[in-house]
């Protein structure tokens, strides 16, 4: 009826930026999933004898486990036999210094906007970045470690600090917590490692930046963040892939760990190819990601802006242990096209007087479905505890959808819940009120939609609230109808 | 200015405006009168170019210009300004920033150099002082929250910010108490100018006692049926519409 309607649906066809391939020489292994293919994977690494134990424990309990069908997202059967578990590129020698990393790849990434060159980096950011499996650089190593600060790739933290890595390890995603992690725990290749000593606090951003490059590839990567007494931590990923076909699994873990007083800020900017117009390719991002407040006081605070990925699978949550810990969890997550995303936060209440916070804010467009799953769970200890819910649905046209499904267990009478929900659409008022004040289309949409999320941007660190901005608008593109 | 002629034009399938014709020159304020569903909003909208609105028949020029031929936001760019008869939320937007990118737009366009954060301002608080407004009201979302007579005021205060050649307002006395009305008709005569031309769309005469119009016209059944001096309005508010509904002027 309405001509803004396809102005809108015009608008729709930018095409998604990180779409391209690099060509390099890659390492990749039979394609399929065995007990072989864990060793070979650890073999690869020179991992200890332990920690090969515990992929293989891993392998054999994922064996026995189905693919959870609770979410509210549909796709067809994951053929596990028919995905390549590891690839990485050939490095030409071994890496001493940054400088020597592949130019092919040095180039990726600098097309992603994330040089690796230290002094042309955001000032106050190190970067680890990964492609597809393995690490390839990590930057501002030193200057880190000037303070006590480890922040390395995964495979170097088995190498050099395997101490930590054993103790931490699986203590908050254990390898038996779900199909996907368990899967994650058997073959993982690489991630990021941080640890912020005691009393530290990190001067930088800590970043890592996933890329996906290789064909038929999972990517598995795991990150562990440790943040020693009064130790305060930002970190930040990204993650973008090429457009194929196909749809690529990524299963990944995150596990934070918060001692006494200390505080962990963990932003995801998650990009991942959404997958074309139709609903054709994309990555399946099938992701757990957990934080324990184990100390007192301790702090630790989720954001995260979903934009890509065919279907988004995801509850990062708190394990809310020690006395007057607090949990945090602002999301923004936006669906298009064909994606579908379930996410959502758990907030598991432990300790007295541990207080959460949930905001959540959903953006459909086009056929996109998105689904906000939370749980509160408040223990019989858990005296004077405190949450509080919003969560909050944008519809920009009729054809996509927008659900939510809370969740809470309460088994103390002390605590306090509260629970808020809306849902909105943008309406054609609202887009013509802007554009008779001189302002197009597009951009009242996007004002619109920055309105609606401000609350969840004001949450990221400055350069990145920016980008997501940006990241926002051109994946809600031309959606409105 | 602005020349309208036959103007035909429909929504949601029911024709509503069946041949206006209508010349505004610079300077000039007219009136638009007329009882419920006469078609005197569908005017106003018709003009700011509502997407829901389709024009059958006639044409309308602005400055010489096709205004039908314009999107809404190219209208609004032009100069034609609109104070809805609902101003509409858009939650999290502040005012501020959604009037400087509105402003900026037009500057733009007019070939203008857009203003920078300290000169927005400046301008801004000059014109909220003229509006007896307070300047906290910059970070509030744009109308959300705000009484009926705030959202009315906000409306007369972007059009102050925005300067139009051409400002058409929708009803902007309805819902208001006589303070309101008063500092919206004076926000209004302040902008009153050689250069400007107001089209104060109103079912009551009451507005056009603080805003004095240089021509009233009654509208009924979409087509303009009277058109006169301030006088026309006095004549209305004793006579009620009824009269002007029989046929006039017919041989």
């Amino acid at each position: 009826m309405s001509t803004s309607t396809d102005t809108i649906e015009e608008l729709a066809g930018r095409e998604y930026q990180h779409g391209f391939v690099t060509d390099v020489e890659q390492e990749v292994i039979p394609r399929g999933l065995s007990e072989d293919v864990v060793r070979m994977i650890s073999a690869k690494k020179n991992e200890p004898e332990w920690l090969l134990t515990w992929r293989l424990q891993a392998y054999r309990t994922w064996l026995a486990m189905k693919e959870p069908t609770w979410g509210n997202v549909t796709f067809g059967p994951i053929d596990y036999q028919n995905i390549i578990y590891y690839a990485a590129p050939k490095p030409k020698k071994t890496l001493t210094s940054l400088d020597e990393v592949d130019p092919e790849i040095r180039r990726t990434f600098e097309k992603l906007g994330i040089p690796l060159d230290e002094q042309k980096r955001f000032s106050g950011v190190a970067v680890d970045a990964v492609f597809d499996s393995v690490s390839v650089a990590t930057t501002f190593k030193e200057k880190l470690g000037e303070l006590g600060i480890i922040f390395c790739s995964f495979s170097d933290a088995v190498r050099n600090h395997p101490e930590l890595v054993r103790k931490y390890l699986g203590t908050v995603v254990p390898y038996t917590d779900n199909f996907f992690a368990t899967l994650n725990s058997a073959v993982f290749s690489d991630g990021s490692f941080a640890y912020i000593p005691k009393g530290v606090r990190c001067p930088m951003e800590l970043s890592t930046y996933f890329r996906i490059n290789a064909k038929e590839t999972g990517q598995f990567e795991r990150t562990l963040i440790v943040a020693e007494e009064g130790a305060y931590v930002s970190y930040l990923e990204g993650c973008t892939a090429p457009m194929r076909d196909e749809n690529q699994l990524h299963a990944a873990v995150v596990e934070l760990v918060a001692l006494d007083n200390a505080t962990i800020k963990y932003s995801t900017v998650q990009n991942w190819y959404p997958g074309d117009k139709d609903g054709k390719g994309g990555i399946y991002n099938f992701v757990t990601k957990r934080g324990a407040c184990a100390g007192v006081n301790s702090k630790i605070t989720w954001t995260q802006v979903e934009t890509g990925s065919a279907i988004t699978w995801k509850y990062p949550g708190c394990i809310l242990q020690g006395d007057n810990s607090i949990g945090e969890f602002y999301s923004v997550a936006t669906t298009n096209n064909w994606q579908q995303a379930d996410t959502g936060t758990k907030m598991i209440h432990l300790g007295k007087n541990t207080k959460s916070t949930i905001v959540s804010k959903g953006i459909s467009a086009g056929h996109g479905q998105n689904t906000y799953r939370g749980l509160v769970k408040i223990a019989k200890g858990a005296k004077g505890a405190h949450n509080y819910s919003k969560c909050d649905s944008l519809l920009i046209g009729d054809r996509c959808g927008a659900h939510t499904f809370p969740f809470l267990e309460i088994k103390n009478s002390t605590a306090r819940v509260e629970h808020e929900a809306s849902t909105s659409k943008i309406g054609e008022d609202q887009i013509f009120y802007c554009r008779q004040r001189g302002i197009s289309t597009e951009d009242a949409v996007n004002m619109i939609v920055s309105g609606f999320c401000k609350d969840v941007f004001r949450q990221l660190p400055m350069e990145f609230a920016v980008e997501a901005q940006k990241l926002l608008s051109v994946s809600l593109e031309g959606s409105v109808g | 200015m602005l020349t309208v002629r036959n103007l035909h034009a429909r929504v949601a399938g029911r024709d509503i405006l069946k041949g206006i014709d209508l010349s505004v020159r610079f300077g000039e304020v007219h009136a638009i009168m007329g009882p419920n569903g006469s078609g005197k909003s569908t005017l106003a909208r018709v003009l700011a170019g509502h997407p829901e609105y389709e024009v059958t028949a006639g044409e309308v020029t602005f400055e010489g210009e096709d205004l039908l031929a314009m999107d809404p936001e190219t209208r609004a760019r032009v100069g034609v300004f609109m104070a809805f008869q609902y101003p509409v939320e858009i939650p999290g937007v502040n005012n501020a920033y959604f009037l400087k990118t509105a402003l900026n737009t037009v500057r733009k366009h007019r070939g203008k150099e857009e203003l920078d954060a300290m000169e927005f301002l400046t301008l801004v608080r000059e014109r909220m002082k003229q509006l007896d407004m307070d300047e906290a009201f910059l970070n509030r979302p744009v109308n959300e929250g705000f009484s009926g007579g705030e959202k009315k005021r906000n409306e007369i205060f972007q059009m102050a910010v925005l300067e139009p050649r051409l400002a058409v307002l929708d009803e902007t006395d309805s819902g208001l108490d006589i303070d309101a009305l008063r500092v919206v008709a004076d926000g209004v005569n302040a902008m009153r100018s050689a250069d400007r031309a107001f089209l104060v769309v109103t079912h009551y005469q009451r507005l056009l006692t603080y805003i004095v119009p240089d021509v009233v016209h009654v509208l009924s059944e979409g087509r303009i049926v009277r058109s006169g001096d301030k006088s026309l309005a006095l004549e209305l508010e004793d006579k009620g519409y009824g009269w002007l509904e029989e046929p006039v002027g017919k041989p």
